[in-house]
């Protein structure tokens, strides 16, 4: 369980969240939504230490992150985020094996893992001595999903994973993803502004404006009973997000 | 091997320090100014000492009278020749008397040795055809000539001690007195467009073209005596040995010396193992070196010079450009300080060392140590700091500590421009270390040196050549080292 209790993150000027308060439950997907500049990118940012609160408390399963104990989080957190930051002088093997290669894992358990998540994420072993930039955006991200699953981390934190992709590439991406969250069960908290994959992926819903949580919710929720009016319009803005909803529903029936 | 042998040896020898006492079997460092005539008495001292039986190095052509000077009152250099002329008058105390001057020199731990018998001071002189012609033989004979043309170098003509007291002590007629190059001098007193003008007393041209030196009958000039200036702590052995030279050089000698080299060509180790094969009146074949042998030994001292600077200033400069990269203020100071010291020139940068660190390798080294920082600082500190912020935060967050990103991945990422800057900074390096024989740390500084006192184009190359062939070397070996380390990704971003 990721907690964020009374959290403050000012930028020179910007509060970029004013005392959000907000629970990512274990084993469930939570999506952070909302318009560009609204924090919930920062919420992330947080929880793997990248940024540190000015005032409040980031924990996990009720232990708070500080930065003593940091580097330890940082492993049993997994963080992918939009150009899926790969380490262009390694190649794939390597970049997601780097963390294991790091804490000495034996090379038989990480080849046997690599493996595994290879086979998860669909990669065809052929691109496991490319580099990044040998790699299309879908491969490059499913390489940074491996990347981030290497260690086997309890939450797997994920900034607009699918944002820089073209749109055929990330329907078929989105529906890797949603079997692959299910197949994990891991705690998983993804941004997005797209309110219909953020439907897709999540149980709860977190909507943000101004650093501020607008509503929460599941996705019927923040459709059928919006509780400010600027969730209405957020909503509206973005079509098709009834249609997952309906979609949602008949496959679930 | 050897080369390096000797710099390692002469450096140890340098970093001992003034106030050591020579070991009992250490060589004795002989100096010599960066002129024809310094650099062969330098080298008649060192076979003198060394046929006797007392190693001896030279250092040569090590710069001017105060390098030389100094060199000596630190124990860098154990004797060399200078002049008397230019001890009174500009490296002691003027105007005061013998007493005093002995009490000063014991002061500094200098002694004169030995008065080697010749004078090389101004002289009037003519061709031998107006001298025999008009019975003209000294200087207080022009009073009654003023038909006599006079002309004198620019130097001469403007000296508080040249032309304008020597007219006033003289009493001299003359006024339409021209003043131009000092070869054009001697080549229009030759041709008859003047009939006087001034020499050097050993200048080589005064035997090669016969011409007659007017007698200073009323002692204008002061004595520029050539003597060995040496350390008080030379030992006992070598002092006995030097003795040997007292009085044995003679002017018209020098001149012809002087002559043989700069007029005939032949090196000043020969001219001086002719001379000393007189002195002990024996025959012995001279130990030429070669000139492969001797571009190899350049090329080792400036390996050596160029490689160690480069070296320590690698194993400084990238901790500290990873610093700065870190620490921004740290990082402004550190870049700040280093950009000032690039903005010395070259070669005050290595005469600011002499006081600090003496002659030799060491403080050519340091200083080529101080030029090759900048850009290996700058370029490590930007090369880091260019890394992409996803990738830094991607690192971060995989959970790696400070020294494992900085392992793994910054220094990886940056590995191009941390290249470029080493390269640059051993480009810049080999280039500056030619300067280095300036003060007495060899080099390919060194035939370039000796070939722009002889004039000789052919040697200025020996050194320029090379030079620039390892510059290129050394970039091209560079672009190697970066394929090699690069894989294929960064390679073309």
């Amino acid at each position: 369980m990721l907690l964020y209790e009374s959290v403050s993150k000012r930028f020179g000027p910007i509060l970029a969240l004013d005392s959000v308060t907000l629970t990512c439950a274990s084993h469930r997907t939570t999506a952070l939504l909302g318009p560009s500049g609204c924090g919930k990118s920062t919420l992330l940012r947080l929880a793997v230490g990248l940024l540190w609160p000015d005032s409040g408390a980031v924990s996990i399963d009720d232990e708070r992150v500080d930065e003593r104990n940091i580097i330890e989080w940082r492993r049993r957190i997994g963080y992918v985020i939009q150009e899926g930051g790969l380490f262009p002088h390694l190649d794939v093997r390597a970049n997601v094996t780097l963390a294991a290669q790091y804490l000495h894992w034996d090379a038989a358990r990480i080849e046997q893992r690599y493996r595994e998540l290879r086979e998860l994420v669909k990669l065809p072993s052929s691109a496991s001595r490319r580099l990044p930039e040998e790699l299309s955006g879908g491969q490059r991200q499913r390489v940074s999903l491996m990347r981030a699953l290497m260690l086997d981390p309890q939450i797997l934190l994920l900034d607009e994973p699918l944002g820089a992709l073209d749109p055929m590439i990330r329907r078929d991406l989105q529906q890797d993803l949603v079997e692959l969250f299910t197949r994990l069960g891991r705690t998983v908290v993804l941004v997005t502004h797209d309110i219909a994959e953020a439907g897709l992926f999540a149980d709860s819903l977190v909507l943000l404006r101004g650093g501020r949580i607008v509503q929460q919710g599941s996705l019927a929720d923040l459709l059928d009973s919006p509780a400010a009016p600027f969730v209405r319009d957020f909503v509206e803005a973005q079509r098709g997000a009834r249609e997952v909803l309906a979609a949602r529903g008949a496959t679930q029936s | 091997m050897r080369t390096l042998a000797i710099a390692a040896l002469s450096t140890a020898a340098l970093l001992a320090g003034p106030a050591a006492q020579p070991a009992a079997d250490a060589p004795v460092v002989v100096g010599s100014k960066a002129f024809t005539e310094s650099v062969i008495l330098g080298e008649i001292i060192k076979q003198t000492l060394e046929r006797s039986g007392v190693p001896a190095v030279h250092r040569r052509e090590l710069g001017g009278t105060r390098v030389l000077f100094d060199a000596l009152r630190h124990g860098q250099i154990d004797v060399y020749a200078e002049y008397t002329g230019t001890l009174y008058q500009e490296l002691l105390r003027p105007a005061q008397d013998q007493a005093a001057r002995t009490a000063q020199l014991n002061s500094l731990g200098v002694q004169i040795a030995v008065a080697l018998g010749f004078s090389d001071t101004y002289v009037l002189g003519t061709r031998d055809s107006f001298a025999a012609g008009t019975a003209l033989s000294s200087i207080s004979q022009l009073r009654t000539r003023p038909q006599v043309r006079l002309g004198f170098s620019n130097e001469f003509m403007n000296r508080a001690d040249g032309w304008p007291a020597l007219k006033r002590y003289y009493r001299l007629p003359q006024s339409n007195v021209r003043g131009l190059d000092h070869q054009l001098a001697y080549r229009a007193v030759l041709s008859g467009d003047l009939d006087v003008t001034d020499f050097y007393s050993t200048d080589p041209e005064i035997t090669r073209y016969r011409l007659r030196v007017l007698a200073d009958d009323q002692h204008f000039f002061p004595d520029y005596d050539a003597v060995l200036l040496t350390r008080a702590a030379l030992t006992a052995r070598a002092r006995a040995v030097l003795a040997r030279l007292a009085g044995r050089i003679s002017t018209a000698q020098m001149s012809r010396m002087n002559a043989a080299v700069t007029l005939d060509g032949r090196s000043e180790t020969e001219v001086a193992h002719a001379f000393v094969d007189r002195l002990f009146g024996e025959r012995t074949v001279a130990s030429r070196s070669s000139r492969v042998a001797e571009i190899a030994e350049f090329t080792g001292e400036h390996l050596l010079l160029s490689g160690a600077s480069l070296a320590a200033a690698v194993l400084l400069g990238l901790p500290l450009g990873i610093i700065a990269a870190r620490r921004q203020r740290f990082g402004r100071l550190v870049l700040g300080v280093a950009g000032i010291v690039q903005t010395v020139p070259s070669l005050a940068l290595l005469v600011f060392m002499i006081p600090l660190l003496g002659i030799g390798f060491t403080p050519a080294a340091v200083a080529l140590f101080l030029y090759s920082l900048l850009p290996i600082i700058r370029n490590t500190c930007t090369g880091l700091l260019d890394i992409p912020r996803p990738l830094n935060e991607s690192a971060i967050a995989l959970g790696l500590d400070s020294w494992a990103r900085l392992r793994l991945i910054e220094l990886p990422l940056a590995t191009r421009p941390v290249l470029a800057g080493i390269k640059t900074a051993a480009v810049i390096n080999i280039g500056t270390a030619t300067l280095g024989a300036l003060i007495g740390a060899g080099g390919y500084g060194q035939p370039i040196l000796t070939g722009i006192r002889l004039n000789d184009v052919g040697m200025i190359l020996e050194g320029a050549v090379p030079a620039a062939l390892l510059a290129l070397l050394v970039q091209w070996s560079f672009d190697g080292i970066e394929r090699w380390l690069l894989p294929r990704a960064n390679r073309s971003s």
